[in-house]
């Protein structure tokens, strides 16, 4: 194996991992987006339930190179979508697969919060509507704050599965950070440095996701820290500071 | 529409296959998950650490970059390893690179789903089993055993409906699988939207038939015990946990 490869393409490795974590993210947040609407539409049973229902059972019991392939290629297929403005984006591959990650993250999404949603205790809602909050109001400031700090594990493991499943761009041309790899692998005719580069950045990204979000969990579930964490936490004198229990 | 007809045997053989990949490739995620959390329960410090790296490193590699590297990194070796002893060309199968490469990823998240069932049996089932004068294979059998498995089946039934659906990568290194098939055929009838729709129905009647077998297999393992609410309920592919 020769080190000096993959540092000598540095840039390259890097722009790949900006392009992973963008994408990464993007679709996350994008996903979030799609998912909240059919994970509230379940928590109330709504008539409309089966449709986010749905939306879910079929993009998660799918593989996300299929779901890929099939916008990148498939809609391609068809005249009335190379003639119509959204060709601009269905044309190009990151557009393509930033609209397949952000479906697929929003199915999971709408099961963890769906999920997150059906284990909110009663009597928060209860409360909630002893105060006269309204519906709108019953969401926005109980529903969804407890719920959120609930799904905050779930996420920490979405967002990393997010970030292995976005592999999938480099087969559809896309440099993210195994196809800055490929890229090498096959310039210089060689078969473990980019593979091997690549693993050590994702492995390296799984790592920074988890801690960030060990450090989220810390701060927003300290309510169900053991005790004796609690109070290690508290003899560093870490509870005022926002982020301060990363010492511990 | 009458494309897909011509085409439709081809595609049930990619099926076969993608099916033939997965149940080679969750025998073998077994195994290894087997032993790790037997490693990790039972083993020695050194044994443990080695888990541990193992957990680490297979659930921290995205499953297409550990494919390539076990296709074209693993060639490669050989390549090297038979030149230098002059043995003929030796081609490392597509089918069986997928298999290793797959295998050993999921090994890894099974191992923590073992690791936690054979925790989950409380103590003093095993010590009871001691106390009636149970041999230590008995104990298993009969006793810790049955209980572990009903802990682990939920974990085990999330990771094989993620591992079928991670198969799908396996068509990148060119393997005639459903994608790989589908894809072929796509760019050959100019029509890849409806092959791809016919892939993702086919993973999809592959997810059901699983939940179906995997709900009986759970009532099975749950015989007799008091679940209060009656069964886990329906249960749909999740995403285990990582890293």
């Amino acid at each position: 194996m020769d080190l000096s490869l993959p540092l000598r393409h540095w840039e390259m490795f890097l722009h790949g991992v900006w392009v992973s974590m963008t994408l990464t993210v993007l679709s996350v947040v994008i996903g979030f987006a799609l998912a909240l609407p059919g994970a509230l539409a379940q928590q109330r049973r709504s008539r409309f339930a089966f449709l986010p229902r749905g939306y879910a059972y079929f993009f998660r019991g799918t593989p996300l190179l299929a779901q890929t392939f099939l916008i990148y290629y498939g809609l391609g297929q068809f005249e009335v979508v190379r003639e119509s403005w959204a060709w601009v984006f269905l044309k190009e591959a990151w557009w393509c697969a930033l609209i397949a990650f952000s479906l697929n993250s929003g199915a999971y999404q709408t099961e963890i919060l769906r999920g997150a949603f059906a284990m909110t205790p009663k009597g928060e809602l209860e409360g909630a509507k002893a105060l006269g909050l309204s519906e709108r109001q019953t969401t926005w400031l109980v529903l969804l704050p407890s719920s959120l700090r609930r799904a905050m594990p779930q996420y920490g493991n979405e967002v990393v599965f997010q970030l292995h499943s976005s592999v999938v761009a480099s087969v559809i041309t896309i440099q993210d950070i195994l196809g800055a790899g490929r890229t090498l692998n096959a310039r210089y005719y060689v078969a473990y440095e980019g593979f091997v580069t690549a693993a050590v950045l994702y492995m390296a990204l799984t790592f920074l996701l988890v801690g960030l979000f060990r450090l989220l969990e810390r701060r927003y579930l300290r309510h169900l820290l053991p005790p004796e964490e609690l109070r290690k936490l508290q003899k560093a004198g870490a509870g005022a500071a926002a982020f301060g229990t990363a010492r511990v | 529409m009458s494309r897909l007809l011509e085409y439709l045997p081809l595609l049930m053989g990619g099926a076969l296959t993608t099916v033939a990949l997965a149940v080679c490739s969750a025998l073998l995620a077994t195994t290894l998950g087997l032993l790790g959390a037997w490693g990790k329960v039972a083993g020695n410090g050194l044994a443990r650490l080695a888990v541990r790296i193992y957990t680490t490193l297979g659930r921290g590699i995205p499953d297409l970059v550990l494919i390539l590297l076990v296709y074209f990194g693993g060639q490669r070796l050989i390549n090297d390893i038979g030149e230098g002893l002059g043995l003929p060309f030796i081609e490392i199968s597509k089918f069986w690179a997928g298999v290793a490469a797959i295998g050993v990823l999921y090994g890894a998240y099974l191992t923590e789903t073992f690791r936690g069932a054979w925790i989950a049996v409380p103590r003093g089932q095993a010590e009871a089993a001691r106390a009636l004068g149970m041999p230590l294979r008995g104990e298993f059998l009969r006793v810790t055993g049955p209980q572990a498995l009903r802990h682990a089946l939920p974990g085990y039934g999330n990771v094989w409906l993620v591992l079928v659906k991670s198969t799908a990568v396996v068509s990148v290194i060119g393997l005639d699988d459903l994608v790989g098939l589908a894809d072929k055929a796509g760019k050959s009838t100019r029509e890849p939207f409806l092959f791809f729709v016919v892939v993702l129905l086919v993973y999809l009647a592959i997810t059901a038939v699983s939940d179906k077998l995997l709900a009986r297999a759970e009532r099975w393992a749950n015989t007799g015990q008091d679940l209060g609410r009656g069964g886990g309920g329906p249960r749909a592919p999740a995403r285990e946990a990582a890293a």
